[in-house]
């Protein structure tokens, strides 16, 4: 018969914690590197559409973002999709100051590689997408993207 | 007989990481922004007479209000797209109707066969967007599977697995060509 060691006389030695904060450093860090704080309040909804052929976007501090899609607060702003910038709403005319407003914000060097990223929702008509499309035209900020999720295929 | 050391209680610290790392936690977005990117077409200068392009060199798709698909005249459907598009660009058949091909030398390629077929994509106002961004999608991939053709014929590797320098070749020996046309004010919203 198995016989079970009594707790002998000698203390047991608590497990050493000192390890633990280590630890949780470790995870600190890695989420302090991949951390990117929400710079703007959504006010409206995007559900951005799926695609498969997808590219990441290079270079995040070039990256000017418009959202478009139905407000989120519809009972006052109503269901039609519209335009976001920054933290309000934007009509398209504002399209062509903000572009402006975002190329002083960067670097002199740098302002030809500013991309804007469209965040459309998915349900919106592309009648404002348009709008935006060749307001960007106009201003001269070709690079855009049209922002998806990646679908995986079979 | 070995003294008991005295140990600093770094329990404590733990706390203080953990308070941080629920911070960043809560804070952080893990979502890279990825997405479908295109280059806009500068504005039309009306004193510079738009090219002429061989009415065969142009492939048009159309995609109307309601979410239905024209390609070159013909109704069609998004999940044969690809394919369709796949072979109207490469005219393996040689067709008339089809695009064009022409033979030129590539450094790292030797001569291959350039489509001149440029797709022009049109929608209307009241398209949705997700469609329109499927129809974006399955022309790209139309374009990425003619490129990793490309890469396995003269390389035998996958496009994505070839060095800067032959992907550069095989860009200009299958250039991605899509315009998007003029929007005109049809359909309402």
């Amino acid at each position: 018969m198995a016989r079970f060691k009594r707790k002998g006389k000698g203390r047991l030695p608590g497990i050493s914690t000192a390890s633990l904060p280590d630890i949780i450093f470790m995870l600190l860090f890695f989420f302090m590197v991949t951390t990117v704080m929400r710079e703007t309040t959504l006010i409206v909804k995007v559900k951005v559409p799926d695609a498969t052929e997808v590219q990441k976007l290079e270079r995040k501090s070039l990256v000017s973002y418009i959202y478009i899609g139905p407000p989120l607060r519809s009972q006052i702003f109503g269901t039609e999709s519209r335009i976001q910038l920054n933290d309000r709403f934007a009509s398209v005319s504002e399209i062509q100051n903000f572009i402006v407003a975002e190329r002083e914000a960067r670097d002199e060097a740098d302002r030809g590689l500013l991309t804007a990223s469209l965040k459309v929702d998915q349900e919106t008509k592309m009648g404002i997408v348009t709008d935006v499309k060749q307001e960007l035209r106009r201003i001269g900020a070709f690079r855009i993207n049209y922002s998806t999720r990646r679908r995986i295929d079979k | 007989m070995a003294r008991p050391v005295n140990e600093i209680n770094a329990g404590s610290m733990a706390d203080i990481a953990f308070l941080l790392l629920i911070f960043f936690l809560v804070t952080t977005t893990m979502d890279v922004d990825s997405g479908i990117i295109r280059r806009l077409p500068p504005p039309p200068d009306p004193t510079v007479k738009p090219p002429d392009i061989k009415e065969r060199n142009v492939i048009n798709v159309l995609v109307n209000s309601r979410d239905a698909l024209l390609v070159e005249r013909q109704p069609s459907d998004i999940k044969t797209l690809r394919r369709q598009m796949h072979d109207i660009i490469a005219n393996f058949s040689n067709r008339e109707d089809w695009p064009e091909k022409r033979l030129e030398t590539i450094e790292h390629l030797g001569e291959v066969w350039v489509s001149r077929g440029i797709v022009s994509l049109k929608n209307d106002r009241g398209t949705s967007y997700n469609m329109y961004i499927q129809v974006q999608n399955e022309l790209t991939s139309a374009f990425n599977d003619l490129r990793n053709e490309m890469a396995m014929e003269k390389f035998g590797l996958r496009y994505s697995q070839l060095p800067n320098e032959w992907k550069e070749a095989v860009n200009k020996a299958v250039p991605v060509a899509i315009s998007e046309a003029e929007p005109e004010d049809v359909g309402g919203k």
